[in-house]
């Protein structure tokens, strides 16, 4: 009985060491808009992110008013008039590795795919994008992804007369430097 | 016995999987969520530009930006064909302010209106915040001088200089209620080292009200009052005792620029015309059509883009 209940606690104990997450909440995403008028880029260093080394899981989050701007007043109509961040103040991403192997991970950065949800300005789509994962100094797992996303597909308004110096393709550059969890 | 290890195997091994499936499912958001300290949240946007119409509004140029505000009054539409309405008659000020800090404005100014030249200061000391912290109103303190440049006339008395100054001290109070409405109220005040008789005071008190209402992202109404106390001023300008003023403007923002067309009993551009020099009377029709053009340039950029 009681080797049974000890027999019991060690596996507990075992998974849970299995279930092994890497954590940041100082992740970099830098976003970029190009078009011949104008080019325009912000970048939020507040970005929390969370893999789970164990099964390939992985979410993201982040507060659209800590995007910077090299124009302050393009900074205050981003969260006035794009996306709204008084009523939709965070962006997230739920999604998962596909086909992930939890050895993969090594000193030369692994392509994956990565399907999930990103919910932004109160839409969520289902999106997937390529990333790569490697091994980074201290332990740590660095993690990247370059992909676009359309304003449209988010129902983020773009005034007329503005038109021409806002991409409706943004490009979304993922920088991520992840550390293991205690 | 043995009956009784199987059951208490069976409940282990069942408590043991919904152990691990809690541990798989335990939403990784919400872990996110946890780990992650409140912010507080600064109200932005109270009003589209620094000025409600003529008069200072809470809002500042941030750090490193520099604002170029032309401002321009017409004359009174009800002067009929001959003026073309007011326009052939417009007095104009050309502004420049910049950001020393996010909060902190410095500017300089010369207005065509009695050729005065200005310089102001601009301190938002609180900001309107929710979340993490909570506070229901920015507050801001602005300062200006204000130097006369017209000849002088006047045979009898010594051209002193400090006779051409001027100044202009307000606190402004703003609040923005939800998305769409935001109120201002600025106690202020005058003072003239030159007044024209003994009777007239050379510190005046007024006390402003504006207010402004999204109608699209990119599109306001305003709307300003000043009433300056009475028995403050009784020398009249040309035939009228100065009133208070009251103006409407829209507000159109197109990205780096604002453009404020106003209809105004005034044809100030500044608050200390507004309060001792507004002689129009909105019943007669001595209403002047303004506006102002604000545009931003980012002078020093910020950290993280070279």
């Amino acid at each position: 009985m009681r080797t049974i209940l000890i027999f019991v606690l060690a596996i507990m104990m075992t998974l849970n060491l299995f279930a092994q997450k890497y954590i940041t909440q100082t992740g970099n995403i830098r976003f970029f808009s190009k078009t011949p008028v104008e080019h325009i880029e912000a970048f939020n260093n507040q970005v929390s992110g969370v893999l789970n080394t164990d099964n390939g899981e992985m979410a993201f989050s982040l507060l659209m008013k800590a995007f910077n701007f090299e124009k302050a007043l393009m900074q205050e109509h981003f969260n006035e008039k794009y996306v709204e961040s008084s009523k939709y103040p965070k962006a997230t991403f739920k999604g998962k590795i596909v086909n992930f192997n939890k050895n993969s991970i090594t000193d030369k950065p692994l392509t994956v795919n990565v399907k999930g949800v990103l919910t932004m300005h109160g839409v969520s789509k289902d999106i997937e994008v390529k990333g790569s994962l490697q091994k980074a100094n201290k332990g740590n797992i660095s993690g990247k992804s370059v992909f676009t996303v359309n304003l449209k597909d988010f129902n983020i308004k773009v005034p007329s007369a503005v038109r021409k110096n806002i991409d409706d393709n943004i490009e979304i550059n993922v920088n991520m430097n992840y550390e293991k969890m205690d | 016995m043995k009956k009784w290890i199987n059951i208490m195997a069976s409940f282990f091994l069942i408590f043991m999987s919904t152990g691990m499936s809690f541990g798989q499912e335990n939403d990784l958001l919400d872990l996110l969520e946890q780990k992650s300290a409140p912010e507080p949240d600064l109200t932005i946007a109270t009003f589209k530009a620094t000025r409600i119409v003529t008069g200072h509004s809470v809002e500042c140029n941030a750090k490193g930006v520099m604002q170029f505000l032309i401002s321009h009054r017409f004359g009174q539409l009800n002067s009929g064909f001959s003026e073309f309405y007011g326009l052939d008659n417009s007095t104009i000020r050309l502004g420049l302010e910049y950001g020393l800090t996010d909060n902190i404005n410095i500017g300089i100014g010369r207005s065509s209106f009695m050729k005065t030249y200005d310089a102001s200061f601009k301190w938002r000391f609180l900001r309107q915040k929710s979340g993490k912290s909570n506070f229901p109103f920015t507050a801001a303190w602005v300062s200006s001088i204000y130097i006369n440049s017209t000849k002088y006339e006047d045979n009898v008395r010594n051209d002193y200089f400090y006779s051409r100054l001027d100044y202009h001290h307000a606190l402004l109070i703003a609040r923005k209620f939800g998305d769409f409405v935001s109120i201002q109220l600025m106690p202020t005040l005058v003072h003239r080292n030159l007044v024209s008789t003994q009777a007239d005071k050379n510190t005046i008190f007024a006390l402003g009200a504006g207010a402004s209402v999204r109608l699209t992202p990119s599109i306001r109404a305003n709307a300003e009052y000043y009433y300056t106390l009475p028995d403050q001023i009784v020398s009249p300008i040309g035939t009228s005792i100065p009133t208070n003023t009251f103006s409407l403007g829209l507000d159109f923002e197109t990205g780096g620029h604002v453009f404020q067309l106003h209809l105004t009993n005034s044809r100030a551009m500044t608050e200390k015309f507004l309060i001792d020099s507004t002689t129009g009377q909105w019943g007669n029709g001595d209403i002047h059509f303004g506006f102002n053009i604000s545009r931003v340039f980012t002078v020093a950029k910020p950290k993280g883009f070279d």
